[in-house]
C-alpha cells in the first residue's frame, strides 16, 4: 500500500527508551478498586449491584444506558463497599459517580457460558458481544466499540485500520502488547473483520517500533487480508484523521465521520479485547498501562485492573522521586493533568506519567505572540492557531467558530513549536467550554420561559374553571326559584 | 484545585524561544556589521552604539509607562535587533541625532504605540528609515567611499567623535554617491549605462563589498551567508527571500534584455543597495509578514517587484525601505485571503466530500509485511 | 484668496445648516429597537424586573435606565443578548449564577414559597419539606424573601463534572 502524507505535525523526542521493551508485568491486586460509571463517550452506565453485594471477577456491575453507552464489569472478585462519588481522573478534580469494590484477593471468576465459534455468529451478534463485554475504544476517545462496528458495517466500510502508531512520547503500552501478544491481536482483527464484513485490514505501526512490526507481521502472515505497514514516525500520525490521510490520501469531511472514507480505525488494544471477549468470554476489566517519566525511578509496562489508583501504579514503580513533578494521564502532548495520584485508572488510560519541569520545558511566563507562523505550519488540520487564540482571548465566540474551532482536535502541535510558549490548546478548551456553557444557558432560558408560560396557562385554566363552576351554580339555582315562585302562586 | 496552577496540554515544548530567535538573527548579521565597521571606522561604531542605546532606553521607558515588566521586555531582544538593523541602514558617518531620532521613532511610534512586541503593523526600523529619509534628505543621502579602519585615511577615535557628535566637516571631500544614486542621476541626464558604469561599478568589488553605502549594504556576501545560516537554523523560512530575490531577478533580467543601456543588469541590482539584507533580515520580520507560506511568497514577490519599480522609475534611488513598508500594509489583506486549506474542507471552507470513486479497498501489497515506504 | 476663503466658508455653513435641519425634521422615530427587545424578552409579564410588564422593561432598556441584567428568567444568556443589542457593556459579573437552595433541617412546610415561584421550581406540600429543582430555578430571589425560617438561601451554583470549564489562560506581557 502506497503511503501518502499529512500536513504539519511535529517531532517531539520520543523518550520511549525509558520503558520500551520492558515486559508486561501484572500489578499486584490493590485492596480497593474505584470504577467510575462514566469511562466512555455517551451516557453513563447504571449500577445493577447493591452495596454489600459479593461479586465475582467479570460480573456485571453496571449496565449500558441507551444505545451509546457501555457496561462495566468487576475487575476482580470482592464486595461492593460503596456506590458514591470519587475523584475523576480529570483536570478539574471533580467527583464522578463511582463503584468502590473491596477485593478479597481470590480472583474468583463469575459464571461463564461456553463459547461458540465467533465466525459462525452473525456480524450483528459479534458486535453485540463486543458491546456486552464493555469494550470501548482504548486509544483515547473511548467510544463504545460495538456502536462503531455496527455503524461502520451499515456504512459499508471496506478496510479496518488497526492503529498501532502510538505517536505520543513515553507511552509504550501498545508497543509491548504487539510484541508479546501479536497472535491474539491477529485473531481479534479477524473477528472484527467478520463483524464489519470488511475485506481488508491494515495494521499501521510507526517505524520506531521495529520489533512490534516484526511480531505483527509474523502473526498476520497466515491471513492474506491483513497487511502490516510501517509508518514514518511523526506526531500525530496516530490520530484517526491523519492516519486515514496517510494511508489513502482521503480526508474525513469536516463534520462527517471517518467511515465516510470507507475506513474504520480501531486501536490494537481494542482488537485484543475483542479476542478476549469472543474467544474467552472475558469482559474488559484490565489493560496495559505505561508508567514512565523522569520522576519515576523504575518505568514499566503494567497490566492493571480497571479501577486501580494511579498511586498504586506509581508505588509499584518506585514512587515519584521529584516533588515538583507533574502527574499526567496519557501522553505529554494531549494528556490530562491529574489533581493528584489518588485517581483511578479507567478503560482509556494508556499511560501514567510523572514529568520533571525540565522534561516539560515550559517557560515560566508566556510572552506575546510574534506571528512567526510556526503554529500554522505545524497544525495537522490546516487551521490558524494564533488567530483562534486571539479570538478566544477577546471572547469573540462567533469569530472563533468561523475560523474552524470545531475542526481542532487539540493535538498540541501548535503549542509545542510556539517560541512564545503560549498555551494555545488551553485557549481552545476555554473557548469550547464557554460556548458549551452559553448553549446550556440558552437551553435553560428557553426551559424557564416554557415553565413560566405553562404556569400562566395553568392559572388561566384555574380561573376559567372557577368561573365556569360559579356560572353553573348560578344556572342550577334559577330553576328552583322558578318552581318556588310557581308554588307560591 | 488551584486553577492558577492548572496547566493544560501539551506538557512538552520545543526548545526555541523568542530571545533565542532574536539572538540567532543578531549573530547572523554580526559578520556583515563588523565588516561594515572595518570599512567605515570609528564614526560608524559611534552611530551604531548611539542608535542601539537610544532604542533600548525608549523601549524601557515605554514599558515603564505602560506598567509592563521591563526586564523581560528588554531581554527578548527585539528592541536591540531593531536598533542594529536601523543603524545598518543609515549613512555610516551620519550625525548622532539621526540615529537617536530614528531609534526613538522606531521604538515609540513604530512599535510601542501599537501595543508592543507582536502588535506593530510596520517594520519599525524601516518605518524610521523612511521618516528620516523624508525629513532629513541631505543627511540621509550623504554617502562616502570606504576607508579601512587601519588605513591612514580613516579618522582616529577623537576625529570620529567629532564627526558623529560635533560639527566636523571631515565628510567634505570624502563623500561619494552610491552606484544606484550615481546611475540614477546620470540616467536622468540621458547617459547610457555603458557610459555610466565603467570606473564606478565593478561586479567583483561590489560582491566583496568594497562600495559606498550604508553599513549593511556593503558586504552582500556576508549578509547572504548570514541569511543562509538563518535558513538552515530554521529561524526564517525560504519563502520571502526567494520571492523577493526571485522577483527582482526576473524583472531586472527582463528589462535589461529589453534595453541594456537603460536598465541595469540583474547582477548590479542584486549586489547593490539593501536588497540582500532586506530579503533575509528585514522583510522576514515575523510580526509584519504573512503567516502562511503562500502568503509569504506573495509578500516576497511584492517586495522585490516594488524595489525594482522604485529604483527604476520612482523618486528615490533605493527602494527597499519603501517596498517593505508598503507590503507590510498589505500583510493583513494577504493573511485574510491566503489561508491554508483546512483538513476535510474545500478552499472555500465548506466540508469536502469524499470523491465518489475513492471508496475502493486499496490494493494489497505483496505479503512482505515490512516497510512499504522508507 | 479672500474670495476662495469666503466661498468655502459660506458653502460649509450652508451645508451644515441643511444637515441640522434634516436631522431635526426628517428624523425617523426608531421604534424598531423597542420591538426587537420585546421579541427577546420572555413576554410573560411576571414583573420581577420591577417594571410594568415586559413592555415597561423594554422602554426602560431603550431609555437606558435599566441594566441588561434586569430579567431573572432570561438568565445570563438574555443579559448577553440584550447587552449586545443595546451596544452596552455587560459588567463582567464573574462567578457562577446564584440559585435557591433549601436547608431541609429548617423547613417547616409553611408552603409560602412554592406559590410564588414563577417557574414552579419548588416542590412541596403543606407540612412537607420542600425542595428546589435547580434546573428550573432562575435565582430571582422572591422565595427567599417570604421564607419565615430563612431556610431558603441563594447560593452559587456548584460546578458539576459536566459544567466545569477550563480557566482562561493569564494575559501575556501584563
Amino acid at each position: 500500500m502506497r503511503l501518502h502524507d499529512f500536513r504539519g505535525g511535529v517531532h517531539p523526542p520520543s523518550q520511549k527508551h525509558l520503558s520500551a521493551g520492558r515486559p508486561i508485568e501484572s500489578l499486584p491486586l490493590p485492596s480497593r478498586l474505584y470504577i467510575p460509571l462514566q469511562q466512555h463517550a455517551g451516557a453513563p452506565a447504571l449500577p445493577v449491584v447493591a452495596v454489600g453485594q459479593q461479586v465475582g471477577k467479570g460480573e456485571l456491575l453496571a449496565r449500558a444506558q441507551g444505545a451509546t453507552s457501555a457496561p462495566l464489569h468487576a475487575p476482580s472478585s470482592g464486595r461492593i463497599a460503596a456506590i458514591g462519588e470519587f475523584t475523576a481522573p480529570h483536570a478539574s478534580g471533580l467527583p464522578l459517580p463511582t463503584i468502590i469494590l473491596e477485593t478479597d484477593g481470590e480472583e474468583r471468576w463469575a459464571e461463564r457460558e461456553s463459547l461458540p465459534d465467533p465466525f459462525e455468529l452473525s456480524p450483528e451478534e459479534v458486535a453485540r458481544r463486543v458491546g456486552a463485554a464493555g469494550i470501548v475504544g482504548m486509544g483515547g476517545a473511548n467510544f463504545p466499540a460495538a456502536v462503531k462496528l455496527s455503524k461502520a458495517r451499515q456504512a459499508g466500510v471496506h478496510t479496518l485500520v488497526i492503529n498501532g502508531a502510538e505517536c505520543e512520547p513515553y507511552v509504550t503500552c501498545d508497543d509491548q502488547l504487539m510484541r508479546e501478544r501479536a497472535g491474539e491481536i491477529a485473531d481479534g482483527i479477524a473477528i472484527m473483520l467478520h463483524a464489519l464484513q470488511a475485506s481488508h485490514a491494515v495494521v499501521a505501526i510507526e517505524n520506531n517500533k521495529p520489533e512490534a512490526v516484526e511480531a505483527m507481521s509474523d502473526a498476520c502472515r497466515h491471513d492474506a487480508r491483513i497487511e502490516v505497514l510501517s509508518l514514518p514516525s511523526r506526531y500525530p500520525a496516530g490520530s484517526a484523521k491523519q492516519l486515514i490521510q496517510l494511508l489513502t490520501g482521503l480526508e474525513t469531511p469536516a463534520g462527517g465521520r471517518g467511515t465516510d472514507t470507507g475506513l474504520l480505525v480501531h486501536n490494537v488494544g481494542t482488537a485484543y479485547a475483542a479476542h478476549r471477549a469472543l474467544r474467552h468470554d472475558r469482559p474488559l476489566i484490565s489493560r496495559i498501562v505505561t508508567v514512565s517519566g523522569g520522576a519515576v525511578p523504575e518505568p514499566r509496562n503494567l497490566e492493571v485492573p480497571i479501577g486501580a489508583l494511579a498511586a498504586d501504579l506509581l508505588a509499584y514503580c518506585g514512587g515519584v522521586s521529584d516533588e515538583s513533578a507533574r502527574l499526567l494521564m496519557g501522553g505529554p502532548m494531549m494528556g490530562q493533568p491529574l489533581p493528584g495520584p489518588q485517581v483511578p485508572v479507567i478503560k482509556g488510560t494508556n499511560g501514567i506519567l510523572a514529568l520533571t519541569p525540565d522534561e516539560i520545558g515550559e517557560a515560566s511566563e508566556p510572552s506575546p505572540c510574534i506571528r512567526c507562523g510556526r503554529c500554522v505550519e505545524a497544525c495537522p488540520m490546516g487551521l490558524l492557531p494564533l488567530e483562534l487564540s486571539k479570538r478566544a482571548r477577546g471572547e469573540d465566540w462567533e469569530g472563533i467558530q468561523a475560523l474552524g474551532l470545531s475542526d481542532c482536535m487539540s493535538c498540541g502541535s501548535c503549542a509545542y513549536v510556539c517560541p512564545s510558549h503560549i498555551p494555545l490548546p488551553q485557549y481552545f478548551a476555554y473557548a469550547r467550554d464557554m460556548l458549551a456553557a452559553q448553549r446550556r444557558e440558552e437551553q435553560k432560558a428557553r426551559r424557564t420561559r416554557e415553565l413560566m408560560e405553562q404556569r400562566q396557562a395553568r392559572f388561566e385554566r384555574q380561573e376559567r374553571a372557577k368561573a365556569e363552576a360559579a356560572a353553573q351554580r348560578r344556572a342550577a339555582k334559577k330553576p328552583r326559584t322558578a318552581v318556588l315562585e310557581a308554588d307560591e302562586d | 484545585m488551584n486553577s492558577n496552577s492548572l496547566a493544560g496540554a501539551p506538557h512538552a515544548h520545543d526548545q526555541d524561544s523568542v530571545p533565542r530567535l532574536m539572538s540567532a538573527v543578531l549573530l547572523a548579521i554580526l559578520p556583515a556589521t563588523l565588516y561594515g565597521l572595518v570599512l567605515f571606522g570609528w564614526p560608524a561604531l559611534n552611530l551604531l552604539v548611539v542608535t542601539v542605546l537610544v532604542g533600548l532606553a525608549c523601549e524601557a521607558g515605554c514599558l515603564w509607562l505602560a506598567g509592563r515588566p521591563i526586564r523581560s521586555g528588554i531581554m527578548d531582544g527585539s528592541a536591540l535587533l531593531t536598533g542594529v538593523l536601523l543603524a545598518l541602514s543609515l549613512p555610516p558617518w551620519a550625525p548622532w541625532w539621526i540615529g537617536a531620532v530614528g531609534a526613538g521613532f522606531a521604538i515609540v511610534v513604530g512599535k510601542q504605540v501599537f501595543g508592543g512586541t507582536g502588535q506593530n503593523i510596520f517594520n519599525p526600523a524601516m518605518l524610521a528609515r523612511v521618516m528620516l529619509l523624508v525629513s532629513f534628505p541631505v543627511e540621509m543621502t550623504t554617502w562616502l567611499e570606504p576607508h579601512l579602519w587601519w588605513s591612514g585615511t580613516s579618522p582616529g577615535w577623537l576625529e570620529g567623535w567629532l564627526i558623529t557628535f560635533g560639527h566636523s566637516t571631515a565628510t567634505d571631500g570624502v563623500t561619494g554617491a552610491t552606484i544606484l544614486g550615481y546611475a540614477r542621476t546620470e540616467l536622468g541626464m540621458n547617459h547610457s549605462l555603458s557610459q555610466i558604469l565603467p570606473g564606478h561599478y565593478q561586479a567583483g568589488a561590489a560582491a566583496l563589498g568594497w562600495t559606498g553605502g550604508s553599513l549593511g549594504e556593503t558586504a552582500e556576501w556576508l549578509v547572504l551567508l548570514g541569511g543562509l545560516w538563518l535558513l538552515w537554523r530554521r529561524v526564517i523560512t525560504w519563502y520571502i527571500p526567494v520571492g523577493m530575490l526571485g522577483a527582482m531577478l526576473v524583472l531586472a533580467s527582463g528589462f535589461h534584455l529589453l534595453d541594456p543601456q537603460r536598465f541595469a543588469d540583474p547582477g548590479l541590482h542584486l549586489l547593490s543597495g539593501g536588497l540582500m539584507m532586506g530579503a533575509f533580515f528585514i522583510a522576514t520580520d515575523p510580526v509584519t509578514s504573512p503567516i502562511s507560506s503562500l502568503g509569504q511568497v506573495v509578500f516576497g514577490i511584492g517586495c522585490g517587484a516594488l524595489v525594482y519599480i522604485i529604483r527604476t522609475w520612482g523618486g528615490y534611488p533605493e527602494g527597499v525601505a519603501f517596498a517593505v513598508v508598503l507590503m507590510n500594509a498589505a500583510t493583513p489583506l494577504i493573511d485574510h485571503y491566503i489561508r491554508p486549506r483546512a483538513y476535510g474542507r474545500t478552499w472555500s471552507g465548506k466540508p469536502r466530500p469524499v470523491p465518489a470513486g475513492a471508496k475502493q479497498p486499496p490494493p494489497l501489497a505483496r505479503k512482505s509485511g515490512v516497510d512499504s515506504r522508507d | 484668496m479672500i474670495a476662495a476663503m469666503m466661498t468655502l466658508t459660506m458653502l460649509g455653513s450652508l451645508l451644515g445648516l441643511l444637515l441640522s435641519l434634516a436631522a431635526r425634521f426628517f428624523q425617523v422615530p426608531s421604534d424598531a429597537l423597542r420591538e426587537d427587545i420585546m421579541e427577546l424578552l420572555p413576554g410573560v409579564n411576571c414583573g420581577q424586573c420591577g417594571y410594568p410588564g415586559c413592555g415597561g422593561a423594554a422602554d426602560a432598556l431603550v431609555a437606558g435606565t435599566a441594566a441588561p441584567t434586569l430579567c431573572p428568567p432570561g438568565g445570563a444568556a438574555l443579559a448577553r443578548t440584550l447587552a449586545a443589542k443595546l451596544g452596552r457593556a455587560l459588567d463582567a459579573s464573574g462567578g457562577p449564577p446564584l440559585l435557591a437552595e433549601i436547608d431541609e433541617s429548617l423547613c417547616i412546610g409553611c408552603a409560602h414559597c412554592g406559590k410564588l415561584c414563577a417557574t414552579d421550581a419548588i416542590i412541596g406540600a403543606p407540612k412537607q419539606i420542600h425542595v428546589v429543582l435547580q434546573e428550573a430555578c432562575t435565582g430571582c430571589g422572591v422565595c427567599v424573601e417570604v421564607c419565615p425560617t430563612e431556610c431558603l438561601q441563594l447560593r452559587p451554583q456548584k460546578p458539576t463534572f459536566d459544567s466545569w470549564c477550563w480557566p482562561k489562560p493569564a494575559l501575556v506581557g501584563v
